[in-house]
């Protein structure tokens, strides 16, 4: 069975590259990779994630955030034990990201054993690769939650 | 957090449904009424609507366009023309395709490139696949639970599983086409250049797909006889139906532009029978016929219209057995249309995969030359138009794009008003519901269009 990590967002978006950008250090890290968990970059297309955590026994996602807390404040949520909320993890005008693709996949019965999401409250997503110094801040200590999301592998 | 352009939040103005028995009718009053909406729901983009009624006459009705212009035109001058498909694919996320072999046709035409059949078919299965991908998203996630009295498609998939799973599984499918075909990813493709592609697909891996086609047209055929069961609005309008026309083939990737009032010429002359102009209340140009000023429609029911006859034999017993005849009038019915439509591109996609045998050369290349080129494909919201004129070295000078819903623009608010004047008798909720329906009749993209809805309904 699949373990994931998804990195949900855009690199070349400002704070809302704290997913990739994550995903793509984890891939470097030959230590880390040695645990056997596929690390993945996404988008957040729904459907696609959908697709993507099919069958997966534990899933870990990172994405930015934009619900009007504090920038750079750390949300944890259990997916399989509280919904989303589809105003936090936007995607799209078609309105079918991280949120709805989580939801729609519980209404069907499609979630992963296991799916924990952790969303960074983000300020800047113009285009750029600098994220805000803030949000850099916090991706910091998700990547050592995210590390201790897989102590026991 | 994701790729697109804009965060908006729609849900609080998500349609409930457009009940085919509204149960709260209220006769006209006298007076002023107002129906606005100002951040429309499922549909892509930044669009709003604002009616005018006064004494049980429509006063004012505008479908506004209110997403930023995004420049694509102006910033496409001074690249080369190798580079332009790319850069136009990103006008849509959700038909790449229309913006990507739109631009690679006109630059083969501007440089006198005849592609070969094989690259020909190829790009017709990727269509295909854009067809299926988009066609089934629109009609079964964001029309259908209108139909359903439900809010969005997360209600469908808590009351409807199956549905939702059929359509998920459809979409899948038509992104793999586009993968397989296009080079690694369904959204943006990689693998395609003007001439044809980097590598063409092995047939081991086109093959791979044939079964989950046979089973695509088993399910498209599965949600068209169920969204078939569903009431329909009372509305009918005599369109001029404006699309693309093959003499060998229901028209998809290329073909002359005719009407069903007459109009037969060459993509070039696009722009010669056909404008476009601005308004102060919309960043959309509007689409017009020149020779009397009046919208005309682009899209499913346009193209079913004008070329019923060069549909599959299944893909017509589909329609006959949910009711369509050989001319839908009805906007609402495009739902059905575009699932007569997936059934064609599921079986279209089979047999072309089928007859797919490897061909030696994957890209015709041409020179460059200072000179003008057109292109057109029909994009699954109606025919989507290019045409660039290239200086010496192949350097763009100038670049017309014209979206579908650009063009549909000025129909969608005809059909509004139509709508509107019908449904008087309804209670601004339903009335309301019943207008963002008649937008979703559309599916407008309304991103790419900017260069669009909020209903705002005055009854005075």
């Amino acid at each position: 069975m699949t373990i994931l990590f998804l990195g949900v967002g855009n690199l070349h978006r400002a704070d809302d590259s704290v997913g990739p950008a994550l995903a793509e250090k984890l891939a470097a890290d030959k230590t880390f990779m040695q645990k056997g968990v596929e690390v993945q970059p996404h988008s957040g297309e729904g459907v696609s994630l959908m697709h993507v955590w099919a069958g997966a026994e534990r899933v870990v996602i990172v994405d930015a955030m934009k619900s009007g807390a504090t920038v750079g404040s750390i949300h944890r949520f259990d997916a399989i034990n509280e919904p989303l909320h589809h105003d936090v993890f936007r995607y799209s005008s078609h309105l079918f990201g991280l949120a709805e693709a989580t939801e729609m996949a519980r209404a069907l019965g499609s979630l992963p054993k296991a799916m924990i999401i952790y969303g960074i409250e983000g300020y800047e997503f113009t285009f750029g690769e600098a994220m805000s110094p803030t949000v850099a801040k916090a991706l910091k200590k998700v990547e050592k939650a995210v590390r201790k999301e897989f102590d026991d592998l | 957090m994701a790729t697109a352009a804009k965060t908006p939040t729609k849900a609080k103005a998500a349609a409930k449904a457009a009940p085919s028995k509204p149960s709260k009718a209220k006769k006209p009053e006298t007076g002023t009424r107002t129906i606005q909406v100002d951040e429309l729901s499922r549909v892509e983009g930044e669009g709003a609507l604002f009616v005018r009624v006064k004494d049980g006459v429509i006063k004012d009705c505008k479908f506004k366009i209110v997403e930023p212009p995004r420049f694509f035109e102006a910033f496409l001058k001074g690249r080369s023309y190798l580079e332009v498909p790319d850069i136009t694919a990103r006008i849509c996320g959700i038909c790449p395709m229309a913006y990507l072999m739109g631009a690679q046709q006109a630059m083969e035409d501007a440089l006198g490139i005849t592609i070969t059949q094989p690259i020909r078919d190829l790009r017709r299965i990727m269509y295909c696949g854009e067809w299926i991908e988009s066609h089934v998203l629109h009609a079964a996630m964001l029309h259908a639970p209108d139909f359903l009295g439900l809010d969005d498609a997360l209600q469908l998939a808590a009351t409807n599983k199956a549905v939702v799973e059929k359509a998920l599984r459809l979409k899948k499918l038509g992104n793999d086409l586009l993968e397989v075909v296009g080079g690694g990813r369904a959204i943006h493709p990689i693998n395609t250049r003007v001439g044809g592609f980097y590598k063409v697909p092995t047939k081991k891996a086109l093959r791979g797909m044939m079964d989950e086609l046979k089973w695509g047209i088993e399910a498209s055929i599965d949600l068209a006889k169920l969204f078939g069961t569903f009431t329909f609005p009372d509305f009918e309008y005599d369109y001029h139906c404006v699309a693309l026309h093959h003499p060998d083939e229901y028209a998809i990737v290329e073909g002359d532009v005719i009407s069903n009032r007459g109009i037969h010429i060459p993509v070039r002359e696009f722009h010669e029978v056909f404008q476009e102009s601005h308004v102060a209340h919309s960043t959309a140009l509007r689409g017009s016929s020149r020779g009397d000023n009046e919208p005309y429609l682009a899209g499913p029911n346009a193209r079913y219209n004008l070329n019923y006859k060069q549909l599959s034999k299944l893909a017509k017993q589909t329609a006959k057995e949910i009711g369509l005849g050989e001319i839908v009038n009805n906007p609402f019915k495009s739902i059905l249309v575009r699932m007569v439509e997936t059934v064609y591109a599921c079986e279209e996609a089979l047999r072309l995969i089928k007859a797919y045998e490897e061909p030696d050369v994957a890209y015709v290349e041409g020179r460059p030359r200072a000179s003008e080129g057109f292109g057109m494909t029909e994009a699954p919201r109606g025919v989507c138009y290019h045409s660039y004129k290239l200086d010496s070295e192949g350097r763009v000078l100038k670049a017309v794009i014209s979206s579908p819903t650009a063009q549909n623009q000025p129909q969608i608010e005809r059909d509004l008003h139509g709508v509107v004047e019908r449904s008087l008798d309804l209670d601004d909720e339903a009335l309301k519901q019943r207008c963002e329906l008649t937008i979703r009749n559309y599916d407008p993209c309304i991103s790419c269009s900017a260069h669009f809805l909020t209903l705002t309904m005055v009854r005075e």
